[in-house]
């Protein structure tokens, strides 16, 4: 190490801001709050753009020892970074959407009495999420992976007086903490088959496993159980259920954290531990059928739902799904440049639903919205193209990521045609659901009521005073046009495969030949062919939703009618939540309290405690003697306890003398 | 005076500290507040004085250190034999640490006969290092029912509303558990002449002990009983929802924290020390009682409606994992296992000082009687999440480095065990927050919660300890680990012996 980059600086920045904002902030003005949140969220921002531009000079992985952990025996964990490549794309990806957000939250939370405890939280979140990001071993990944968990909770939960939002946070936390429980178990593994769990030692101990061993067992069983410590926190089946209720929480979150950011770490945290995947041809099938099988039943609910957050949180479920299809089929960075692309869209998407709900003064309905696009320009104009770039139309970022996604679901040794058929038909519902969302918000006229006096009644972003939907200020409008030049041109790093190249020295450790590249001319030709279908299918989208929610707007009920139950399951989201309450919730919480509670402990073990200590009685006769607090009989009690206890001790002394 | 001087008596200035101070409070004049002030002072002083253990502790050394043996009394052969090792010396240090912050939190809510409490809390505090500090099995025998009665006094006396039953069922309980444990130590000091720990462990090693192969199981079982019950493992843990139900809130804190320990500290230090391989050939059964507390406790806590309750299974759920990984006999078990005692002393401790705290308010402790707090009371609230979060194994917080290398240590052991234990990670999220969110958070559901008062300055100078001490337990476990890892892996050596004479067969 001949030159230090302080990387343990990045998290740490961050983490100073929530503490002075957390125990300061409540005494403070609002313009020291936002001072602290902007300069310690921007100075992250800033070394990581530091950290990029000295990037050439670096010898990779770079590696960065803070301070010793834990230590137990052999065993032992540090606080220690790791900068290679991938964590330098999520580095960036993090502090600088994250930064932005931060500016948008001024704005946004402008009016909230909690204006510090919310930059407190989003500072917090920023420190967790670098630490995972930048960690050099799994432990202290699993830090900043359980703490942007608490961030999550914190934030989902900000508005805590209202129950819905509370139980939100509450869910989130409980559905992640599952996931968890199978990222412990797989660290278990790893500590117990390679004695350490920081990544050079782990993957070195990968890489020396025979190869007669190494498809068997084990790696796939590390591999399942890391997918569902992934599947937690990225929101996949079966543990996507938290995440639409995650919508409780104030849009700037909702962008930052439950789309752009944080429920990518799972992502991140698959293709960080590739080089087990490598080697776990199932576990790699199970990180696909979970992707592909996610992305195409969370985009159908996207279509049925009528509040404009939800549809964004269904949305999200299923791109996350791309990626984890991407991963599965070996094609790490696709999923790692859908990660990035879908960061830029999706956090646009999200600040301009903010800004949306701004305008009509806090209604997230999109049947009370309609003709934006005259009283929100900016707004209208951002979102379109993040529409635009979700759908997957050249050239704008989403078509390039979703692109290379499809295309190596089909090629890649690991791909199925079946992958790349639900994939296109997926991008074809995503295309549809999106300017479904479009049509209904800034097309026609406006149908809501007038802000203001509708506003008052909602938390999420209050307003008084206003009479028509109005456009939101200009610390609002910044970060939404600079997403904007992002979600447009972000995607052409992906051009002639250079984001590929640029992560070529992470992935392609094992030098697996890409067999698309062998096969030359006419898989490019293929390749090409694929990309006009899908391109197709965004189109079809289009025309969709445009006939349907623009042209002949009697249709939807029509079809709503036509489908009658079927619809009604997909309104209801398939009712998993309540299958999931009926199987799961229910029997523990009446187990626990008539099985465990009532009949074991009470009226087994306690009933042969006092059955023993009354001996001929029956029970409820000696519970209700105990009680009558009859103070003489129980010195009584005391006492002959004691001096049995003294006669035996003097008999044993005898015997033992 | 030099510290090698200081070395030789620090255990006994330590551990009699407190006493000095109680009986000497029996000579103050009745004024209650001169009487606070003094116990505090006393509290202090003897968490200054202990603190000497971990600074000039060697941590690279095994042995017992700043020893102090002297013969008490010649037939029978008792010793006053005192010493520490890496094991014992956070125990005694948490015990310290604990008390000034019960003499805070019973500041107000302890209104009267406030002497004889303080008393009884003194009292309790010597009983409590002795058992951590005796290395004679007479002595340890004898602090360790010293305990009992001032613990049973406070809660029968300063407890709610049926403290009488529940003082009673504790002493009972605990007592019938001990009276095996005083046969087997018995039975040891008339087949070796000695009552010293030392002693008889190298005697039983070195297979002197005559008789010993048969008896060996009965000793093991008479030693585990006693223990078990304290732990409490299931099925002997019923006498601690309702001790701790009624007990006032300093008696929790101290029952909890310290007494709990007590427990998992006499199956670590005697049934591993001195019956290694029984400890082998019943510890299948124990990790079952440890994994149906772990599951069981965590389940029954969820859907109490009582809060000290729920802390009280939770301790329950918390213990269990203790249990599993000293009987892992792994590095990682017994590390993780020293830890979570620690790290369960500050947070329950500090978890029952909050429930206190509400008590003292609204003289309830029912859940549904709460709701929206987090509105009247946004520091008791913050304080009390940064606690719950410890308590539910947030890494960075103290709970999670315990429970870690105890799950790491279970699953090498055995598969199933780490699996099963580690769904305790689920189940402790689920009852914890579930709690917290219907005491904080929504509206205020009764009014009479709108105007509850936020944290005094009394009851932020016992909470915030804690809260730090989660903290940096949770960044810095290096501080304890340091000095439990060498001991942990001279209490492992016998192990290792037993395993390869097994493999050698």
């Amino acid at each position: 190490m001949t030159s230090t980059l302080n990387l343990w600086l990045i998290p740490i920045l961050p983490l100073a801001g929530a503490a002075i904002n957390g125990f300061l902030g409540k005494k403070s003005s609002r313009q020291a709050v936002t001072i602290i949140a902007l300069f310690f969220s921007g100075a992250a921002f800033a070394m990581a753009l530091w950290i990029a531009m000295r990037f050439s000079s670096l010898s990779l992985p770079y590696q960065e020892f803070l301070a010793h952990w834990i230590r137990s025996g052999s065993f032992s964990a540090d606080f220690a970074f790791y900068l290679d490549q991938l964590s330098l794309v999520m580095l960036l990806v993090v502090t600088g959407v994250g930064f932005l957000i931060h500016i948008y939250s001024v704005g946004y939370m402008g009016d909230d009495p909690s204006y510090y405890r919310f930059f407190s939280y989003l500072n917090l979140f920023m420190f967790f999420m670098l630490t995972l990001v930048l960690a050099n071993n799994y432990l202290l990944m699993f830090i900043g992976w359980e703490g942007v968990g608490l961030a999550s909770y914190l934030l989902i939960g900000f508005w805590f007086t209202k129950d819905s939002a509370a139980s939100a946070g509450m869910k989130a936390f409980i559905v992640n903490r599952i996931g968890d429980f199978g990222f412990l178990i797989a660290l278990f593994l790893l500590i117990k088959h390679f004695g350490s769990l920081n990544f050079e030692q782990v993957f070195g101990g990968v890489a020396r496993l025979s190869p007669e061993t190494a498809g068997t067992g084990l790696l796939t069983a590390i591999g399942i159980l890391l997918t569902l410590g992934a599947c937690g926190k990225s929101a996949q089946i079966p543990l996507y259920i938290w995440l639409p209720d995650a919508m409780e929480g104030p849009t700037p979150v909702s962008a930052l954290m439950h789309a752009a950011t944080m429920v990518t770490a799972g992502v991140y945290m698959v293709a960080r531990s590739h080089a087990i995947f490598d080697r776990a041809p199932t576990a790699l099938s199970v990180v696909a059928i979970i992707g592909t099988l996610t992305a195409f039943f969370a985009a159908t609910i996207a279509i049925a739902q009528t509040d404009i957050k939800k549809v964004l949180a269904y949305s999200t479920i299923s791109q996350l799904g791309y990626m984890f299809m991407a991963c599965g089929v070996g094609a790490f960075s696709a999923g790692v440049f859908h990660l990035m692309t879908h960061a830029f869209f999706k956090g646009l998407l999200f600040l301009c639903a903010g800004s949306v709900i701004h305008a009509v003064g806090g209604e997230q309905d999109m049947r009370k919205m309609g003709g934006l696009r005259l009283y929100a320009p900016w707004t209208f104009l951002t979102m379109t193209i993040a529409t635009l770039a979700i759908a997957g139309f050249p050239p704008l970022a989403g078509f390039f990521s979703k692109d290379e996604i499809l295309w190596k679901a089909f090629s890649s040794e690991h791909g199925s045609w079946v992958f790349w058929l639900m994939g296109v038909i997926t991008a074809f519902i995503t295309s549809f659901y999106m300017f479904r969302l479009w049509f209904l918000t800034f097309l026609g006229d406006y149908r809501g009521a007038e802000v203001g006096k509708h506003g008052a009644a909602h938390r999420d972003h209050a307003h008084n005073g206003h009479g028509l939907p109005h456009e939101s200020p200009m610390v609002m409008i910044v970060p939404l046009a600079i997403l904007a030049v992002l979600s447009f041109a972000g995607g052409w790093v992906g051009i002639g495969n250079r984001f590929e190249n640029f992560l070529a020295p992470v992935f392609r450790t094992g030098a697996v030949a890409n067999p698309a590249e062998a096969a030359g001319e006419p898989a490019t030709h293929l390749e090409l062919y694929l990309t006009l279908v899908s391109v197709a299918a965004a189109l079809l989208g289009l025309y969709l939703a445009y006939l349907l929610y623009h042209k002949r707007q009697d249709l939807p009920q029509k079809i709503a009618d036509a489908l009658g139950g079927f619809y009604q399951t997909v309104v209801h989201k398939y009712y998993v939540d309540e299958l999931y309450a009926a199987l799961f919730v229910k029997p523990l919480i009446n187990g626990s309290t008539g099985i465990l509670w009532q009949g074991i402990d009470r009226n087994i073990i306690d009933a042969a405690v006092n059955d023993a200590g009354d001996g001929a009685r029956n029970v409820s006769d000696e519970v209700r003697h105990m009680q009558s607090g009859n103070i003489r009989s129980y010195a009584g009690w005391i006492a002959a306890g004691s001096a049995a206890v003294i006669a035996f001790m003097i008999w044993m002394w005898m015997a033992a003398r | 005076m030099s510290t090698d001087n200081l070395s030789s008596i620090i255990l006994t200035l330590v551990t009699f500290a407190p006493l000095a101070g109680g009986l000497l409070l029996t000579l103050l004049p009745r004024r209650d507040r001169d009487i606070r002030i003094f116990a505090l002072v006393i509290s202090l002083l003897t968490f200054v004085l202990s603190l000497h253990l971990p600074v000039y502790f060697h941590r690279a050394q095994t042995d017992f250190q700043y020893q102090i043996d002297k013969q008490w009394v010649s037939t029978p052969n008792i010793h006053y034999h005192m010493g520490v090792d890496g094991i014992s010396l956070w125990l005694v240090v948490l015990t310290t640490f604990l008390t000034p912050l019960c003499v805070l939190i019973s500041w107000k809510s302890i209104h009267e006969r406030v002497k004889e409490f303080f008393i009884l809390l003194l009292i309790l505090e010597t009983a409590l290092i002795g058992v951590f500090t005796s290395l004679d099995l007479f002595l340890f025998y004898f602090f360790w029912e010293a305990t009992l009665i001032p613990m049973a006094l406070m809660i029968g006396i300063f407890g709610h509303e049926r403290k009488v039953y529940a003082a009673v069922k504790f002493f009972m309980y605990t007592m019938i558990g001990s009276v095996f444990m005083l046969a087997a130590i018995l039975w040891l000091y008339a087949h070796t002449g000695s009552f010293d720990f030392v002693v008889i462990r190298d005697q039983i090693a070195s297979g002197a002990v005559a008789k010993f192969p048969g008896a060996a199981q009965w000793l093991f079982l008479g030693f585990f009983l006693a223990f078990a019950v304290k732990v409490p493992l299931f099925p002997f843990h019923t006498w601690l929802p309702d001790a701790h139900v009624e007990a006032p809130t300093a008696g929790s804190v101290l029952l909890a924290g310290v007494l709990l320990k007590m427990g998992t500290y006499g199956l670590l230090r005697f049934n591993l020390g001195l019956f290694p391989e029984q400890s082998r050939h019943n510890a299948w059964w124990v990790m079952t009682l440890a994994l149906i507390g772990i599951i069981y406790g965590a389940l029954v806590a969820m859907v109490q409606p009582n809060m000290k309750k729920l802390i009280a299974y939770s301790s329950v759920s918390h213990l269990g994992f203790v249990v599993l990984g000293i009987f892992s006999f792994t590095q990682a078990g017994l590390n993780g296992a020293m830890f979570i005692m620690l790290a369960h002393g500050v947070s329950t401790g500090g978890l029952f000082m909050l429930a206190g705290i509400l008590h003292e308010r609204r003289h309830t402790y029912e859940i549904v009687e709460f709701g929206g707090l987090a509105s009247p009371m946004p520091v008791y609230a913050a304080s009390y999440l940064v606690i719950v979060l410890a308590s539910a194994g947030l890494p960075l917080l103290n709970g999670f480095i315990g429970e870690f290398l105890v799950l790491s240590g279970a699953f090498q052991a055995k598969a199933v065990y780490g699996i099963l234990g580690a769904t305790g990670v689920i189940w402790s999220a689920v009852y914890l927050l579930w709690m917290y969110q219907r005491v904080f958070f929504g509206k205020v559901t009764h009014p009479v919660n709108n105007s509850l008062s936020d944290l005094s300055g009394f009851e932020k100078m016992a909470i915030w300890p804690c809260a730090a001490a989660a903290l940096v337990m949770g960044v810095a476990p290096i501080v304890w680990l340091g000095a439990i890892d060498p001991a942990v892996q001279a209490a492992l050596t016998p192990f290792a012996r037993v395993a390869s004479r097994m493999v050698g067969q």
